[in-house]
């Protein structure tokens, strides 16, 4: 009896081998409509971007524009000021994920590495943030920016800080080995020093796919640049698109072109960055 | 001997008392440095905002003046209103089918992704692609997707020889359309988590459980679903709240509400109340109707879940 068990395991147990197991093709079939499906938007967007107003309106659609040229782009130009709501994009963005990255790491850092009176209870208040959706603070701090409405710190400021990079970050610095800053302390060093030439030279890889994702966040940003920018020369890339629906009215292949435009450095992050991207997108899933 | 000592341990540890407590002074000190910044910002962002958005709901603001107290004025208006409660009915519809959808149709990806297939990784960031795309710029491309005239939806149905749609335009398409845009625009994400989780299960319980004579169906009903279930929790918490979030899809596809108001959401009418019509104290009182909603929704939530997790180690 407990031999046949045991003969019936080791068979089963051999047919699991990947080696010995077949593509599932039904399965993959599947998948791959879906991932046309997924993909095909961004297809349609970069060659619509070539094309011309006549390739847009006939019957039935064209795949392909007639000619590739480059006109839609320059219309996007001419149109809005695309060139002024781009800088202002990246200027924003990478002054809230630099500052944003900065509070993270001082936060992080001493609530993982310093005892001090209320550490637990300043934690659990920053954790508390994260149950306040904007949307419902979206009023007292649009008063209480008023003053720097059509500002780049009016832009910039309120979304400096968020509770998610905070612990982030920290469950990256908890992996540091405590003997690394033990001994630097018996070097000498201080704690400030201990911050800049221990602990985040050995956490650098970590705080920039958190810096990236934060980056990623700020440039989709949307509701906020849109109700603290009313002067055109502050719009930002998502405000400035959102008007180009009404402005372009219906020229789609001139929309398709700032998409691409307004697309790229996201994509250019992503193929680069994936694996890292992937990677804290699941740990901060796990974590929670 | 002694100076040897003395270098392991230096000497400049200062040590203080704060509420009956021994803490280092030089730890104590630089945290407060670090911890100041930080606490400016939860504060003014929003231990600030926080208390500003209940005072202001019982007053009668707006933008032009501080206005006075109203008492619960704003409430009554907000519960009279059909409009407030269009949107609500709308943002409730939304996070319903999208959690379906979200949760559904992701598991099933990520289950068939988790399978023994070529091209895996390939496939697997296809449908993740979507979600770090801006979601202005991407809607662009859909409003064209849903244009009645030229989009190319209509002339795939016009071309299988069926009736073509308003999708946006119409009253009771452009919930629905936004719909289509919101799942393909975030199901990745939920695959990938999905899917983190799936690749976590030990080979071996799954192996046990075909020696036993499980068939797949019964490994997915009583191994993989039970110990995914932290990871639904996390699901359905983060979509209950995204989705009563939900605004910049909205605004950009559908600017003024919809069609006959049918896309309007909550945050559609907050905005509307502010920042069109100048009501800061209702749209205020409007917040926190949203706020306890949410709070209420993931509070219901984590109770219902908390008893059944299920650790297998």
């Amino acid at each position: 009896m407990k031999k046949k068990n045991l003969e019936t395991a080791v068979v089963s147990i051999d047919e699991l081998k990947p080696s010995r197991k077949k593509y599932n093709i039904p399965v993959f079939i599947i998948l791959t409509i879906g991932a046309v499906a997924m993909i095909f938007p961004f297809v349609w967007m970069i060659l619509s971007s070539f094309k011309t107003t006549s390739d847009i309106y006939t019957y039935p659609p064209k795949w392909l524009p007639s000619t590739f040229n480059w006109q839609n782009y320059t219309a996007v130009f001419r149109m809005i000021p695309f060139a002024r709501y781009y800088l202002n994009s990246i200027y924003t963005s990478v002054m809230q994920t630099f500052i944003q990255i900065a509070l993270s790491i001082f936060g992080a850092y001493a609530i993982v590495f310093l005892d001090f009176p209320g550490r637990r209870k300043l934690t659990t208040l920053i954790r508390t943030t994260m149950f306040v959706p904007m949307v419902v603070t979206l009023i007292p701090m649009y008063l209480i920016m008023n003053k720097l409405q059509d500002t780049y710190a009016g832009i910039i400021l309120p979304q400096v800080f968020s509770a998610f990079t905070i612990f982030l970050i920290l469950s990256f610095f908890e992996s540091i080995p405590r003997d690394l800053c033990d001994s630097a302390k018996l070097d000498g060093c201080g704690y400030f020093k201990i911050m800049f030439h221990v602990v985040i030279p050995n956490a650098k890889s970590s705080i920039a796919t958190a810096a990236m994702f934060a980056f990623l966040g700020h440039w989709k940003s949307y509701t906020w640049p849109l109700i603290i920018t009313n002067k055109e020369q502050y719009r930002t890339l998502p405000i400035g698109m959102k008007y180009l629906v009404a402005e372009s009215s219906k020229e789609y292949q001139v929309m398709m072109a700032a998409s691409v435009m307004a697309i790229m450095p996201v994509l250019i992050l992503f193929i680069i960055f994936e694996k890292q991207l992937v990677k804290s997108i699941t740990l901060t899933g796990m974590k929670s | 001997m002694r100076g040897a000592a003395r270098e392991l341990r230096p000497s400049s540890i200062h040590r203080i008392r704060i509420f009956g407590r021994m803490y280092e002074r030089e730890q104590v000190t630089t945290a407060a440095i670090l911890m100041t910044p930080v606490l400016i910002a939860v504060f003014m962002l929003f231990i600030l905002p926080v208390i500003q958005v209940v005072v202001y709901s019982f007053t009668n603001m707006t933008t032009s003046k501080r206005g006075t107290f109203v008492g619960i004025e704003n409430f009554k208006y907000l519960i009279g209103d059909t409009k407030f409660f269009k949107a609500i009915g709308n943002t409730a519809l939304f996070a319903c089918l999208k959690l379906i959808f979200d949760t559904g149709l992701a598991l099933i990806i990520a289950l068939m992704l988790d399978s023994h297939i070529p091209l895996r990784k390939f496939l697997r960031s296809t449908y993740f692609a979507p979600v770090v795309v801006p979601v202005v710029a991407s809607s662009l491309i859909w409003i064209w997707f849903f244009d009645p005239d030229v989009g190319p939806l209509n002339m795939i149905l016009t071309k299988l020889g069926l009736e073509p749609l308003l999708w946006l335009n119409g009253k009771g398409t452009a919930l629905a359309s936004i719909l289509i845009f919101s799942v393909w625009k975030g199901i990745g994400y939920n695959v990938m988590l999905f899917l983190t989780g799936l690749q976590n299960i030990p080979d071996s319980y799954i192996e046990a459980s075909k020696v036993d004579g499980a068939s797949w169906w019964q490994s997915l009903i009583k191994i993989k679903l039970p110990l995914l279930r932290p990871i639904t929790n996390f699901i359905v918490m983060i979509g209950i709240i995204n989705t009563f979030k939900v605004f910049a899809e909205i605004d950009v596809m559908t600017p003024t509400g919809g069609p006959g108001y049918s896309t309007a959401m909550i945050v559609t009418y907050i905005y509307e109340q502010a920042f069109t019509r100048g009501k800061m104290g209702r749209a205020c009182a409007a917040s926190i109707i949203l706020f306890v909603i949410i709070f209420i929704l993931t509070q219901i939530q984590s109770r219902m879940n908390a008893s059944k997790t299920v650790d297998y180690d």
